[in-house]
This record gives structure tokens, C-alpha cells and sequence, in this order.
């Protein structure tokens, strides 16, 4: 049973090397986030993380291409039927329409599948918060480190989307790299919604219930086509959801047109954030400070 | 040892001190305003059947469940206020192993480290002692889920000591183990209280306690009802024999009214007596005397088992 030819699977001298320098890499990575004040005991989850998806990094991989899938497949496929859109009084391409719009729906989907399923699990199953609350950290702690972790990744996925769109031409303006802070304001905002809402969760036929919410956001909330389709009395129920302000935000930096209307949708997922994130940390205190 | 008007000077050498200290569940009174003191060096008992209190003590002290009420001083600071400075000094073992199933054996040790804010070179040392010590240096790059029980029981401890804690506070340390792996448990418990590291435990196993605790409570529904050193609390509580009777008979209640006057006491239960008695076979042999012929006689010494059964009673907790 325990004899030595089941420790590893891995030849002892590639696995030590293979060790250090991914064991560096994140470990610099982890370093290297832009951590402000009270959040020092909150990377230290960012860095578990990190470690952990060393073992399953097809998960982090995989995130990536749905979005660059969605790009071909609506923009240049069904572009090539749409012709152009106009907006803001400009024509332009439907893929450059679209493009803007799958970063930030890539964004929501992320962070909402970060902050729910996975805490889920880690908060009733893996127990993971509870171990972690038995050192110096305090809840505020974990929900601030959870939400950081989710954010790193879609910063990951969001620089690695728009590389992917400046390659395809789609993009038109150098305001687009603002579109990264957009999709990073997105991130937060779903993820902080996404965390309070999972304190409420008691099983898995709960986040039915979140596909319930997220699935006509991404269809809806002007994401394919523009609001100025839907009727008069229809738009005010669009643009009550955060996916249509992330969507408004991201798709104006790309194409460059700035009006002082983004500064609005920037509220909207700002206030959205910290709500989000003020209610998880209460919720969790309670849930695990019994 | 500490300074005249430092905090905690008036404490003398009690690293924990409750005082009234109470938990409430809504209208469910789990802890109900117990005194406790446990000094440095000492291994400490909270004993007690299921939902006697003693978890919900483990937690407070822990710093992770908020009293309802009373006193509690932890290193001679406030849990409500200086949480995480007193579990930066404590090391805990939780009833059931939370480790990250996420994590290879040696991550496991390193990445808590980490959240004590331990340096990268110092965990990543400290993990590897510590693997020694826990005797799972050839396992250190597997994941827990394959380990045996014994061995996440081991890795456990051993996770909990990554910040050389002053305190340990162990939930019923060895339950669902085999005996083997128990005896390896109290042998690494043993070295760390030789070392000085303060031990608070939970337990239901009375060998357990009488092996390990200098001093401990009894807890039955959230109050402390016997407190003191295991040979204490038999002496007080029990005798130093019990012959345990057994009749070939259905029903043992006559049998009790036979051997009266020869123990102390006596207890019927439904397939043997129980007569706790000084001396044993004296007894055994006046049994003989009276004409009585049980099936079997047996003489053994008084255990803190009999004075937990006395204290908490026979009937079922659920």
C-alpha cells in the first residue's frame, strides 16, 4: 500500500523541477497583484487559489476560448448576414458591434461562475472557509480574497479577448483599452452580487435560479443587437439590468464613442460592487461565525 | 512571569478563563454559563456526551463562534476583539478533517502556513518538519483524498501546528481511528505537551482522557458537573473496584436486593449488577456466601468510564 512506487507519479528530478518554477511563477503572479490596503491576509486566498488550479489548469485555459468562440461564430458568421449596425449615428461592422459586448458578457459570466458555484462549494462542501477562518483570517477576509481571485482571472481572460479582437480588426479605438478596467468593474460587480446571493444558496437546485438570471441577461440586455430594437416601453426593463450597463460601457470604449453617459453605467456597477460585496461579508460572518 | 499592570497580569499562568461564559442557538441553550481555567503546560479535558456543550466551548475558544454571554479571556485577550491575534497563537483540530482536497500533502501544509503570514522559505521548512513529525515525508506530493484516515487525522495535527502554537485545541482528536493509529496520535499529543504546547481536548473515549488530561471537566447539557484530575474525579465519584454480576436470569432487579449492604452502591442493569465496592473480591466471595451463584463474577478497577456513566446517566443522547 504505501510502498514507494506510489508516491509519485512523476520522476522525482522532473517533478522538482517542474515544482519550482511553476511554484514561482505563481507565486510572483500572486505577488505581483495590485493589493490595496486591509486586502495582505485576503491575497493570501488568491495565492490557495492559485496553487489549486496548478492541478486543473484546463479549467483557466478553457475560459478563455468561449468568448473567442462566440466572436467567430456571431461576428464573422452571423456578421457576414447582418452587414452593419448603426450606433450613436455611426455604421459599423456587426462584428465590431458584437465583440465589445462578448467581453463583457464574458466578464459576467466569470465572475457569477467564480463567486457562486465554486464558493458554493467550498463553503458547504470542501469546508474550505472554515479551516482557512481558523487562522488569523476573518471573514471580510475570504470574501475580499475570493472576489480578488475571480477578478484575476477575468483580467486574464479580458486582456487575452481583446488582443484576440484587435487581431480580428475589430477594433477602432485606442479607448478600447479602457474596455479592460470596464470588464475588471464588470468582474467585481457580478462577483460581489454573485457571493451575496451564494450565502443564500442551501443546494444546488438553487443556482437554477442564477442561470434563470444570467442566461436572458446575456440574451437580452442589448448584447446582439441594439436597445433602439425593442419598443418604447420595453427598453426601461432592459436597462435595469447590470449586463446592459456593462455592455454600454464596454462597447462604447471600443468603439470609441465617448459620451458622459458612460460615467452613469460606471455608477450603476460601482454601486452594484460595493452592495454586493457589503452583503457577502455580512452573510458570511453570520453563516460562518455561528 | 508577567509584568506588573501588562495586560493579562492579573491572569497568573491561565492562558484560557471563562466565567459564566454561555451560548445560545436561539432559544437553545448550549453552553450554559460554565467556569473554566486552563493553565500553560497543562493538557485539559472538556468530556461529555454528543451535545453536552463541549464543541460550542471548542468554538469560542477558537475565536470562531461569538459568545451569547459571560466572560472569556483566550492569551489573555478578548475573542470579540483581538480574534485574529489569538488564533495567531493557537493551533486547531477540528472534529472532522477539513483539509484542501484541492492541495497535495505538502501545499496543504505550506499554503496554511501561508495564511499565518509565514515567509515563503520559512513554510516551505517548517512543512517539511513537520512532515517528519507526522511521519508522512514520503506522501508529500500525493493528494489528501487518497490518504487513510490515520493519515489526514495526522496531517490535521500537523497542519495545525505550522505556527508553533502556544495553545492546541483538539475536537475529539482520535474518533473513527484504529488503534494503531490512536496510539500513534497521543504518542506525537505526548511530545507536545513535553515540549510545553498547552492542550485543550474534546472526547467521549475515557481511556483517551486518562491517558492524556491532567485535569478535565464533565459536561452534561452545557454545564460543567465534575471537575478535576481523572484520579480525582474516580475517587470522588466511583470506588476503587466494581464487580460486575451476571445472573443466567431475564430480570436482574431481584438479585440487586440479595447482595444489599455488601457496596456501596449498587446498579441494576438489564443483564448484569454493578456493585462498586473497596475491595472486590472480598465482596465477590461474600456474594458466594449469601448462596448466590452468578454465571460469571467479575472484579475490576474503578474507571473514569463509571464516573462519566454516573455523571451523564445511561440513557441515549441524540
Amino acid at each position: 500500500m504505501n510502498g514507494p512506487g506510489t508516491l509519485s507519479r512523476r520522476s522525482p528530478a522532473r517533478g522538482v523541477l517542474a515544482r519550482r518554477v511553476s511554484r514561482g511563477a505563481v507565486s510572483r503572479l500572486a505577488g505581483a497583484l495590485p493589493v490595496p490596503a486591509g486586502w495582505a491576509a485576503a491575497r493570501l486566498l488568491v495565492e490557495r487559489n492559485a496553487v489549486a488550479y496548478r492541478h486543473r489548469w484546463t479549467a483557466i485555459v478553457s475560459g478563455f476560448f468561449e468568448p473567442v468562440f462566440y466572436l467567430f461564430s456571431l461576428g464573422v458568421g452571423i456578421g457576414a448576414l447582418v452587414g452593419a449596425v448603426e450606433v450613436g449615428g455611426e455604421r459599423v461592422d456587426y462584428a465590431a458591434f458584437v465583440a465589445p459586448a462578448l467581453l463583457a458578457a464574458s466578464a459576467m459570466n466569470g465572475a457569477v461562475f467564480d463567486s457562486t458555484i465554486n464558493v458554493f462549494f467550498k463553503l458547504k462542501y470542501a469546508r474550505l472557509y472554515d479551516t482557512v477562518l481558523a487562522t488569523p483570517l476573518v471573514p471580510r477576509d475570504i470574501a475580499l480574497g475570493e472576489i480578488t481571485w475571480a477578478l484575476a482571472r477575468g483580467v486574464l481572460y479580458a486582456a487575452a479577448f481583446l488582443v484576440v479582437m484587435a487581431l480580428a480588426g475589430v477594433v477602432r479605438s485606442w479607448w478600447a483599452v479602457l474596455a479592460l478596467p470596464a470588464a475588471v468593474l464588470i468582474g467585481v460587480a457580478f462577483a460581489g452580487v454573485g457571493f451575496a446571493a451564494t450565502t443564500f444558496m442551501r443546494s444546488w437546485q438553487d443556482f437554477d435560479l442564477v442561470q434563470l438570471a444570467v442566461l436572458p441577461m446575456f440574451l437580452f440586455a442589448a448584447t446582439f443587437y441594439p436597445l433602439s430594437t425593442y419598443p418604447e416601453a420595453v427598453r426601461p426593463l432592459v436597462q435595469v439590468t447590470p449586463l446592459y450597463h456593462g455592455v454600454a460601457l464596454t462597447r462604447g470604449l471600443a468603439l470609441g464613442q465617448l459620451t458622459p453617459g458612460l460615467l452613469l453605467h460606471v455608477l450603476y456597477l460601482t454601486l452594484m460592487a460595493v452592495l454586493g460585496l457589503a452583503v457577502a461579508v455580512r452573510r458570511l460572518e453570520r453563516l460562518l461565525l455561528r | 512571569m508577567t509584568e506588573e499592570g501588562s495586560p493579562g497580569a492579573d491572569l497568573g499562568d491561565a492562558l484560557i478563563r471563562a466565567r459564566g461564559l454561555t451560548k445560545r442557538f436561539g432559544e437553545f441553550v448550549a453552553v450554559d454559563g460554565i467556569d473554566v481555567e486552563v493553565r500553560r503546560g497543562e493538557a485539559f479535558g472538556f468530556l461529555g456526551p454528543n451535545g453536552a456543550g463541549k464543541s460550542s466551548t471548542m468554538r469560542m475558544i477558537g475565536c470562531v463562534s461569538p459568545r451569547s454571554g459571560g466572560e472569556l479571556t483566550v492569551l489573555g485577550l478578548d475573542p470579540r476583539t483581538d480574534a485574529a491575534r489569538i488564533k495567531a497563537r493557537l493551533g486547531v483540530v477540528p472534529q472532522r478533517d477539513t483539509l484542501d482536497e484541492e492541495l497535495t500533502v505538502l501545499e496543504n501544509l505550506v499554503v496554511y502556513a501561508r495564511y499565518f503570514g509565514l515567509p515563503r522559505s520559512v513554510a516551505r521548512a517548517r512543512a517539511a518538519e513537520l512532515l517528519a513529525f507526522a511521519q508522512l515525508t514520503e506522501r508529500a506530493e500525493s493528494l489528501v483524498e487518497p490518504l487513510s484516515g490515520g493519515m489526514k487525522r495526522r496531517l490535521t495535527i500537523a497542519r495545525s501546528l505550522v505556527n508553533s502554537p502556544e495553545i492546541l485545541l483538539l475536537d475529539e482528536p482520535t474518533t473513527g481511528l484504529d488503534p494503531q493509529a490512536r496510539h500513534l496520535l497521543w504518542d506525537r499529543l505526548f511530545r507536545l505537551k513535553r515540549q510545553g504546547v498547552t492542550l485543550v481536548l474534546t472526547t467521549h473515549y475515557m481511556d483517551e482522557a486518562e491517558q492524556l488530561c491532567d485535569r478535565l471537566v464533565v459536561m452534561d447539557d452545557g454545564r460543567i458537573v465534575a471537575e478535576g484530575s481523572p484520579r480525582a474525579l474516580v475517587e470522588r465519584w466511583c470506588t476503587r473496584e466494581v464487580v460486575e454480576l451476571r445472573f443466567p436470569d431475564e430480570d436482574h432487579a431481584p438479585f440487586a436486593a440479595k447482595v444489599g449492604g455488601l457496596a456501596d452502591r449498587i446498579e441494576t442493569l438489564p443483564d448484569r449488577l454493578l456493585l462498586y465496592v473497596d475491595d472486590g473480591e472480598a465482596v465477590a466471595e461474600a456474594v458466594h456466601l449469601r448462596g448466590l451463584r452468578p454465571m460469571s463474577a467479575l472484579v475490576r478497577r474503578g474507571t473514569l468510564e463509571d464516573v462519566f456513566l454516573r455523571l451523564t446517566g445511561r440513557s441515549l443522547v441524540d
